[in-house]
This record gives C-alpha cells, sequence and structure tokens, in this order.
C-alpha cells in the first residue's frame, strides 16, 4: 500500500484513538494509580485481597457465577446456533431476529421483568402453585439462582453470534463425508462438526465470562442485595461506604483478571484466529 | 487391500422434488468389479442418482440393491461404500493420516491398529511422505489423491466418485485419469463415476450411462456409444458432430441416400427414425471427413470454402461454408493436413456411407 493513503487511514481513526486516550486510558491510569496512593501510598488495598475474608467470599460468589452462567450459556447459545445453521432461510431470519430481539430491550427492563416473573407471587411460582406442582412457593429471585437466570438471558445472544458466524464457515459436506465414510449421526457430530465449531465456542466462552465478571445490574436486581458480586461490591465503596482506595483496587483486579483469563486461554488457542485477526 | 467386488441394481428409482422429476424411474445393472459412468449435463440426474446409491438422498419410488440385498432405506453409514466428493471434504483440522484413518477410527480401529493400512493407502496413493501435512497444505492433485486412500482404506463395497477431477487443471485430471484407471484395475472394486466430463467418461468406463432430464439417454462401453450414438443429444454431447437432414430418397439392402436439395447423399444403415416430412437426421463426426484439394473417391463428396480455422499443435479444426450442407466442422491431423489451411481456400469434403449414422432427432 502507498505510504500517503497509509497516512490518510491513520487520520481516518484519528477521533477515536484520541477520545479512547483521554476518556478510556487515562482514568484507567487514573483507577491503577488511585489503587495504590489512597488512603496511604503503598499496596495496603491489594493486601486485602489476601486478608479480608468478606473480599475472598465476594471473589468466589463472583467466579461461581460467572463460571455457571458461562457454561449455561456457551452450551444453550451452542444447540440455538447449530438449529439456525441447520433450518432454512426463512426460519433462520425469524430466529436471528428472536435472538437480537432481547438485545434491544434495556438490560433494567429485562431484569425487572425476571423479578415479576419470579418473585414469590410471581407468574411462575402461581403457575407452578395453580398446576399442583408445588405447596409452597419457591425462592427463584434474591438468589444465585435468580442471578444466574437473568445473566444467561442476557448473554445468549452474546454467545449464539460468534458461533452461529464460525458455524456458517463449516463446509455442510464434511458432516455428510463422514457419515458415508461409516460414521453414525454422533459420531460425525464429535468428530467432525464439533472440532471444527470449537473456534466459536472459545470466542463466545471468552466473551460471556469476561463480560459476566463485570455484570452490574442484572446480579445487583435480582440479587436483591443477598448476592453480591464484585461490580455490586465496587459501586458500594465507591458511593456508600467511600473506600475509593479499596474500589480501585477491585477495578484494577477485575481488569487483571480479565487480563489473566485471556492469557490463559491463549496458551491453548490462538486468539488472533479466534477474533478473526487471521 | 482389494475386498469382494460387489455389484448394484437400480429398480424403477426415482427422485421428485416437488413435482420435479430429479430421476425420473431409472434402472440400471451395474455389475461387479466394472468402472461404470454417469455421465449427463447438470441438472440431468447423475448427481442426485449418485446421493441416492450413497445414501444421502432418499429416493421418492424404486429400489437400491447390493447383491440382491435391499439397501435403499439403509443410512449412509450402513452401506460400506466409500465416497470421494466434488471439492474432496477432506476434515482440515485432522492430518492426511488421521483423514484416512478416519473411516476406521469410526468403525472401532485404534490408531495404531490402523497404522499398517493407512500406511498402505498412503502409498496406494503414493503420498507416503506428506502423512502429517494438513489439507490445507496440499496442491489440489494431492487432495485428491488422500479423498481417495480415504475412500478405499476401509475395503469398501464400491468406490463412489462425484466428479472428483473437476476441481484440476487440464494435465494433472488427465494423469489421474490413468492413475484412477490403473487403481480401478488392481482393486477390481466396483466403481461409480460421475461427471459432465465425455473425455473423462470416454478413457475411464467400462461402461458409460447418458443421463438427460433424470431419465438414461442410452448406455453402453464407450465406443459403441462413440460410434454408435442413438439419438442427437447423444451424439452432441459425447464429442463432436455434423447434423445433416436429408429426404429418404433410394433404398438398397444395407444402405440408402437421401438427399440435401439437389445433392443425393449415401448412407449405411436402414432410414430409421424418419420423421413425419419423411426426412432422417444424420450424424456425422468431424474427424470422420476426408480433407482434401481435388474431389475425394469417396462415396460423399461436397465442396467448400474455408470460413474459420483452428490449429492446436496436433490437429487443425476446419470451419467449411458448403453451399448445400451449410457450415461442417472437420478435423485432421495437423502434419497430414491436405489442404492449405487459408480462409477462402476451396476445398473439398468427403466421407464414406458408413462414416456417419442415423440418429433420432431428440
Amino acid at each position: 500500500m502507498h505510504a500517503s493513503i497509509r497516512r490518510v487511514y491513520w487520520w481516518l481513526i484519528a477521533p477515536a484513538v484520541l477520545l479512547m486516550l483521554v476518556f478510556y486510558i487515562y482514568p484507567l491510569f487514573q483507577v491503577l494509580w488511585i489503587s495504590v496512593t489512597d488512603p496511604v501510598p503503598g499496596f495496603g488495598n491489594y493486601r486485602e485481597l489476601i486478608e479480608r475474608p468478606l473480599i475472598h467470599r465476594i471473589w468466589l460468589t463472583t467466579l461461581r457465577i460467572c463460571v455457571l452462567t458461562t457454561a449455561i450459556t456457551v452450551v444453550a447459545g451452542y444447540a440455538v446456533a447449530y438449529a439456525m445453521a441447520q433450518v432454512g432461510e426463512r426460519q433462520r431470519t425469524w430466529m436471528m431476529f428472536c435472538v437480537l430481539l432481547t438485545f434491544w430491550l434495556s438490560v433494567l427492563i429485562r431484569a425487572f421483568a425476571w423479578v415479576m416473573l419470579l418473585r414469590t407471587e410471581g407468574l411462575v411460582n402461581t403457575g407452578l402453585q395453580e398446576l399442583g406442582l408445588i405447596s409452597e412457593p419457591l425462592r427463584l429471585v434474591r438468589n444465585e439462582f435468580g442471578v444466574v437466570v437473568g445473566m444467561v438471558h442476557f448473554m445468549l445472544p452474546l454467545a449464539v453470534l460468534p458461533i452461529y458466524s464460525n458455524m456458517t464457515g463449516i463446509d455442510a459436506r464434511l458432516v455428510s463425508a463422514a457419515r458415508g465414510l461409516g460414521a453414525s449421526p454422533i459420531g460425525a457430530f464429535l468428530n467432525v462438526y464439533l472440532p471444527l465449531s470449537k473456534p466459536g465456542l472459545i470466542s463466545a466462552t471468552i466473551l460471556v465470562f469476561v463480560f459476566s465478571l463485570g455484570f452490574f445490574i442484572t446480579p445487583a436486581l435480582l440479587g436483591g442485595g443477598k448476592v453480591v458480586m464484585i461490580s455490586e461490591y465496587i459501586q458500594v465503596s465507591f458511593e456508600e461506604t467511600l473506600r475509593w482506595g479499596q474500589a480501585t483496587m477491585l477495578a484494577s483486579t477485575l481488569l487483571f483478571s480479565v487480563l489473566l483469563s485471556l492469557a490463559l486461554v491463549a496458551r491453548f488457542v490462538d486468539l488472533k484466529k479466534v477474533f478473526g485477526a487471521r | 487391500m482389494t475386498g469382494r467386488s460387489h455389484s448394484l441394481a437400480l429398480r424403477g428409482l426415482s427422485k421428485y422434488y416437488g413435482s420435479l422429476a430429479a430421476v425420473d424411474d431409472v434402472s440400471l445393472d451395474i455389475p461387479s468389479g466394472s468402472f461404470l459412468t454417469l455421465l449427463g449435463p447438470s441438472g440431468s440426474g447423475k448427481t442426485t442418482i449418485l446421493m441416492s446409491i450413497a445414501g444421502f438422498v432418499e429416493p421418492s419410488a424404486g429400489q437400491i440393491l447390493l447383491d440382491d440385498a435391499d439397501i435403499t432405506t439403509l443410512p449412509p453409514d450402513k452401506r460400506n461404500f466409500g465416497m470421494v466428493f466434488q471439492g474432496y471434504a477432506l476434515f482440515p483440522h485432522m492430518t492426511v493420516a488421521d483423514n484416512i484413518w478416519f473411516p476406521l477410527k469410526v468403525r472401532g480401529v485404534s490408531k495404531a491398529n490402523a497404522a499398517d493400512k493407512v500406511r498402505g493407502a498412503l502409498d496406494l496413493v503414493q503420498l507416503g511422505h506428506l502423512a502429517e501435512r494438513y489439507p490445507a497444505q496440499l496442491s489440489g492433485g494431492q487432495q485428491q489423491r488422500v479423498a481417495l486412500a480415504r475412500a478405499l482404506v476401509f475395503e469398501p463395497a464400491l468406490l463412489l466418485l462425484d466428479e472428483p477431477l473437476s476441481a484440476l487443471d487440464k494435465k494433472l485430471r488427465a494423469d489421474l485419469q490413468w492413475e484412477l484407471k490403473s487403481l480401478h484395475h488392481r482393486l477390481g472394486t466396483t466403481f461409480i463415476y460421475v461427471t459432465h466430463d465425455q473425455e473423462e467418461a470416454l478413457s475411464m468406463s467400462d461402461e458409460i450411462v447418458i443421463l438427460r432430464d433424470g431419465k438414461i439417454e442410452q448406455q453402453g462401453v464407450p465406443g459403441a456409444l462413440y460410434e454408435k450414438p442413438a439419438t442427437r443429444f447423444v451424439a452432441d454431447f459425447l464429442g463432436k458432430s455434423n447434423f445433416l437432414t436429408g429426404k429418404v430418397a433410394a433404398t438398397e439392402p444395407g444402405r440408402f441416400g437421401y438427399s440435401v436439395g439437389d445433392l443425393t447423399l449415401m448412407q449405411e444403415g436402414a432410414p430409421v427414425h424418419r420423421r413425419v416430412d419423411g426426412t432422417v437426421l444424420v450424424s456425422l463426426r468431424p474427424e470422420k471427413i476426408v480433407l482434401a484439394a481435388d474431389r475425394p473417391d469417396t462415396v460423399n463428396a461436397v465442396p467448400g470454402t474455408i470460413s474459420a480455422f483452428n490449429y492446436y499443435g496436433s490437429t487443425y479444426h476446419f470451419q467449411v461454408s458448403t453451399e448445400h450442407l451449410g457450415e461442417l466442422v472437420a478435423t485432421t491431423p495437423a502434419w497430414t493436413c491436405a489442404v492449405e489451411p487459408s480462409i477462402g481456400s476451396a476445398i473439398w469434403l468427403g466421407w464414406q456411407p458408413d462414416a456417419s449414422v442415423v440418429v433420432n432427432d431428440r
């Protein structure tokens, strides 16, 4: 490519780069800075990570919910994406519409809708009681169950889209070839289709897990103060207990754990390939 | 790795897509150990027939018999047929060796136990040195050979080939035609081959089935099909042909005359396929026309002028305008060409009554 043309491209992305530097990178460094200077300089805030059982508990809750959410979302997303890749053009358009529909609704509305559905007098509990399947209402919100339900619902499109996009690139004849060579339908799936859809699975897993780690609104509403995840605790530290040092420390650890999980995945797969840079 | 060879029969096979018949009442006997080619243009139903045999397409009617056992409803993985797909369909995430191991793996053979067979199959297609490569690292011809090895390693009852050479360049295609034929000869497995390439069909097959609109148009050994096409379609599809239309004039035992304008030509055989207006259609192959500067001593001869010619190294192709027969195409070996190849020069075209053949105009 000619050098002068390349320079034009740099100018085109310059505003975005500038915006990122001023409003993203700079505050990020500030967060890192506060975490080692407030209230006193040093790594005192980080020592809390090791020493305070409350923070241990919050982190464990966060990880448990994230792992559970990611596992359920990716499996369910895989099933939806697989169905989308197999059906005809018309059904596919409708399925895609339904998947994206939840994207267009505000996360707040969705979380409240789940609260309405799952609360003690909600549709699910009254329905089950009417059917005589339960005598006492089940506790479906203000616990980890409710949080996971809401989060899976939110994350599902994030899993479906990369998996589906990967699946459209799989040559359908390969499965036929496997069948023709003697593989049962399940054998053809496990030996051929599943390995070929692995890049989509991995990028969906990363995407959902990273999103889940820092998730705020849904766990805050559906957890109802009973299930506290790390980002809710950060918010509390910032605005209620006004412990900025602790808040920025937690925010930084959140960032590091995202980077750490990416680094862990990168040991096993080529991330550039997964995210389409190669 | 020669398994027992099997025969296959199709009985009234049909496949409808809505009201459209992709395959229309096809019956066929494929003898054990033969190399049979299904030849036809796109949409003739040849691939649908192959996919029905493989088990990927469920026939709307009819039966498929393997050695008299009905396999019509058997799923593809239970048929034990080898198949080479168009575009090869190699598994991109497996090495060459693992691709070839695959059919054995799904039959419960461990990698260690399969090693000898995999090696044997690789040697069969002369690719032993590429076992650890991935398909994307191979050339088209090498991928083709891997697909063949994979389809043969489990000693299938039949080998099905769906346009296996269509993605290759001309020279490689010619080389692989030799290889396929010698492979067939060595293994003795029944090969069923689908192509739209008449040259491939002629060069390799024991028998060719020409399909048109889902029906069998004509079948036979390559030589018989080429020399005695039954219809205009076959004469045109298998090789090139000039078509002459004339009114039957005088019939003698074993031959007859037909007139085109005030010209009378002689044709061997009987004036069959006569149309309502008393005319017949005669197919004349370009290479059976004698080109001469003066009137040749053939029974049939017409004068004409060269309107175009192409030089192919080994042959000349001429387009010749004639007063009575319109444009005719004639080919001749270049090194014995008896006429001056220049546009506008006057030449003679001649042929014997047995050089051409009467065909059905359909």
